[in-house]
């Protein structure tokens, strides 16, 4: 009896969307040790497998609570510019800023901004595709006219910070910390809260989660603000770990971030995925362009390859999709 | 991207439009609204901004907008669906490449263009083919082939620029017609207008179009092939985004794998603005050319007044937002008004 209940929940763990993501990162960094052991051995190798995609995570799961509600921000990368803007700029204006004053000044400016999106979309009613779009050029160009040919550098900011972007503990950076704290709260939230439950619900079916009588206009102010936030908080540790930004922080992110979404199985017709999926499928593009070279292939090469996984990510979704569907049809005829 | 509510909001929209008297239905029309502002920021451009009138401005302004012009006639169609095709971009860096490639092993010009037309299909049949006989979201799909169609135009020049091209050919590109001043690219343009205005408004095939985007189910049941249509629009956005590819590179003489990056977000902000609905069903070819225009506009007088780039990109932001926000407020306004007691319909409304 004990045993079964192990094996069904491995089976389980084996068929969930996320493990074969999962699979395909460890692969990769398997494949690159091999060719190279630094990849993974040296302490930059193994720095970097971490460090670099923790911004990207913040983001992409912010992208993926706003997918799953069948919604999208396009937004995001300009957030995250502005942000990281601002940071830079309280360090320069007000000297001995305390730094949790400035990680709380530009998450919930990005909040704003992403409350912005959040009530154009859920008051007018209009596609959120539209509005990000929108504000994706709004927001890019205020952060270029405020910055102008200005931009952030290293000397700008305090010691303590930029040690941020670099420190760890143990063997694992703080800004990577910072993403995993993040994640698991997240991560918790939307499956095992009611009003994680409901992003999903709205998702799966809008008009069915308003006869229900659901709150979908808070739920997506709240989705929407949850990604602005995010991206608030990226762009701080964007600031943290670069030390230099210009008017052209971010810019592109956004359809990175849409692409570890749905790399990691969020559905971009909403209602389906996990953050930890998003995160997995940010860590894994990361790390693509990071292996290739050392793979032999130019990283000239990284946008194709990545290109291909995307799909590959998609035709693997409809596939399950389309197996399970007949699995239930057969199920029922079996009755 | 409440798809249940936005298609009843259409298809209550479509049945009132037809209570009115024809006057009105031609004229307070989305694109109507936009071609007056169109022709509003023209005049104000002219009498306000020095050197915007001038045919070498009007020259530049043409040169400048015939990618988005000629990409926008496809997409439109596509959005009228209910698709997407986030790939154009890349398709035009595709294009590039691939006759930078071919002219530098020494092909002859024309054989170059060809390959990149086909290839420019092929993209576009690959988009079509994962969205209709797949099954899958065109917006995952295309967002996908965004970076594998890029990707494979930067892998296969890296960072170089081949900028060698036939004079005859880079030329053609800007020659202008006769003594005047108009880009004979222009004329490219207007047959390709004409073959998607027959097409998508006086012919069967268009009508399936906007059937497609109200309902796929309905339009299936009307004997429209629905996936045969869709197929048919991916192959030709994949083609003329890679003719606009191949224009760019002749205009600009240089291919390069990151030739147009971004355009894709260009096209569809003045798709939409021209009032085409992404939920699908709605939408005209003129209002899309004045979308166009308008942003190419704006951006040209804006520039010439010392208006620095980043201010026209807030402009076009804020406008797209506008231009989309204003439908709902006016709706609104219009429930407000019609029952000031406050019926059944109009709580059910602003309930929904």
């Amino acid at each position: 009896m004990e045993k079964t209940a192990v094996t069904k929940r491995l089976q389980a763990v084996g068929a969930a969307r996320e493990f074969g993501i999962l699979l395909a990162l460890v692969i990769v960094v398997i494949a690159a040790t091999v060719a190279n052991p630094n990849f993974l051995f040296s302490s930059d190798g193994w720095r970097d497998l971490l460090l670099t995609p923790s911004i990207l995570v913040l983001v992409a799961i912010g992208q993926a609570i706003v997918l799953i509600t069948r919604n999208v921000d396009l937004s995001v990368g300009s957030i995250l510019g502005l942000s990281a803007y601002l940071t830079g700029r309280l360090f320069i204006d007000i000297p001995g800023i305390p730094i949790l004053a400035v990680f709380v000044a530009a998450i919930v400016f990005g909040g704003l901004l992403g409350l912005i999106n959040g009530a154009l979309v859920a008051y007018a009613k209009v596609p959120a595709m539209v509005i990000t779009l929108g504000t994706l050029y709004a927001y890019r160009g205020i952060n270029v006219l405020w910055t102008g040919s200005d931009r952030v550098n290293a000397s700008d900011l305090p010691k303590d910070f930029l040690a941020l972007g670099t420190g760890q503990v143990l063997w694992i950076p703080i800004l990577t910390l910072i993403a995993i704290v993040v994640l698991v709260v997240i991560g918790w939230i939307m499956k095992n809260t009611r009003s994680g439950r409901e992003f999903y619900a709205i998702g799966s079916d809008p008009a069915a989660a308003e006869l229900y009588g659901l709150r979908v206009t808070r739920r997506l102010l709240i989705a929407f603000v949850s990604s602005g936030a995010l991206a608030g908080l990226a762009g701080v540790l964007y600031t943290a770990r670069y030390g230099t930004v210009n008017s052209q922080a971010g810019a592109g992110w956004e359809l990175d971030a849409v692409g570890a979404a749905v790399i990691g199985g969020v559905a971009i017709t909403g209602g389906v995925g996990s953050v930890w999926g998003a995160a997995i499928g940010a860590v894994l593009l990361l790390t693509i362009n990071r292996a290739l070279p050392i793979l032999g292939i130019p990283d000239f090469w990284q946008r194709a390859v990545v290109g291909v996984l995307i799909i590959g990510a998609i035709v693997l979704d409809r596939v399950l999709a389309v197996r399970q569907k007949r699995k239930l049809i057969a199920a029922r005829e079996d009755d | 991207m409440t798809t249940a509510t936005a298609s009843t909001a259409a298809s209550v929209r479509t049945y009132r439009d037809y209570d009115r008297p024809l006057w009105q239905r031609l004229l307070l029309t989305r694109e109507m609204a936009i071609i007056g502002l169109l022709v509003i920021v023209a005049v104000v451009a002219t009498l306000s901004v020095r050197g915007f009138g001038q045919p070498i401005t009007l020259t530049y302004l043409i040169l400048d907008v015939t990618p988005i012009l000629l990409i926008a006639l496809p997409m439109t169609l596509i959005m009228i669906t209910g698709e997407i095709d986030l790939s154009v971009a890349s398709v035009v860096g595709l294009s590039s490449v691939l006759i930078g490639v071919l002219t530098q092993a020494g092909a002859p010009f024309e054989l170059a263009i060809v390959v990149a037309l086909v290839a420019g299909a092929i993209a576009g049949a690959v988009n079509g083919f994962l969205v209709t006989v797949v099954g899958l979201p065109s917006l995952a799909v295309t967002i996908g082939t965004l970076a594998l169609y890029r990707g494979l135009a930067v892998g296969l020049l890296g960072t170089t620029a081949v900028t060698d091209f036939p004079e005859f050919w880079t030329d053609l590109a800007k020659m202008k017609l006769g003594g005047s001043n108009v880009p004979a690219v222009l004329l490219l343009f207007l047959v390709l207008l004409v073959v998607f205005v027959v097409l998508l408004h006086f012919t069967p095939f268009g009508r399936g179009i906007y059937a497609i985007g109200l309902s796929k189910t309905a339009a299936r049941f009307s004997g429209v092939h629905v996936e045969r249509t869709k197929l048919v629009l991916f192959v030709l956005s994949g083609t003329i985004a890679a003719l606009a590819g191949v224009y760019y590179t002749l205009r600009f003489g240089s291919a390069r794998g990151d030739n147009a990056t971004g355009l894709e977000l260009q096209v569809i902000a003045a798709v939409v603005l021209g009032g085409v609905s992404v939920f699908g069903g709605r939408g005209a070819i003129h209002g899309v050319i004045a979308g166009v225009l308008l942003i190419g506009i704006l951006a040209s007088a804006l520039r010439l007044a010392n208006v620095t780039s980043d201010v026209i990109n807030i402009i076009t932001g804020v406008l797209l937002v506008a231009s989309v926000v204003s439908n709902s407020f006016l709706a609104w306004l219009r429930t407000k008004r019609r029952a000031p007691g406050g019926t059944a319909r109009a709580k059910a409304s602003a309930a929904g």
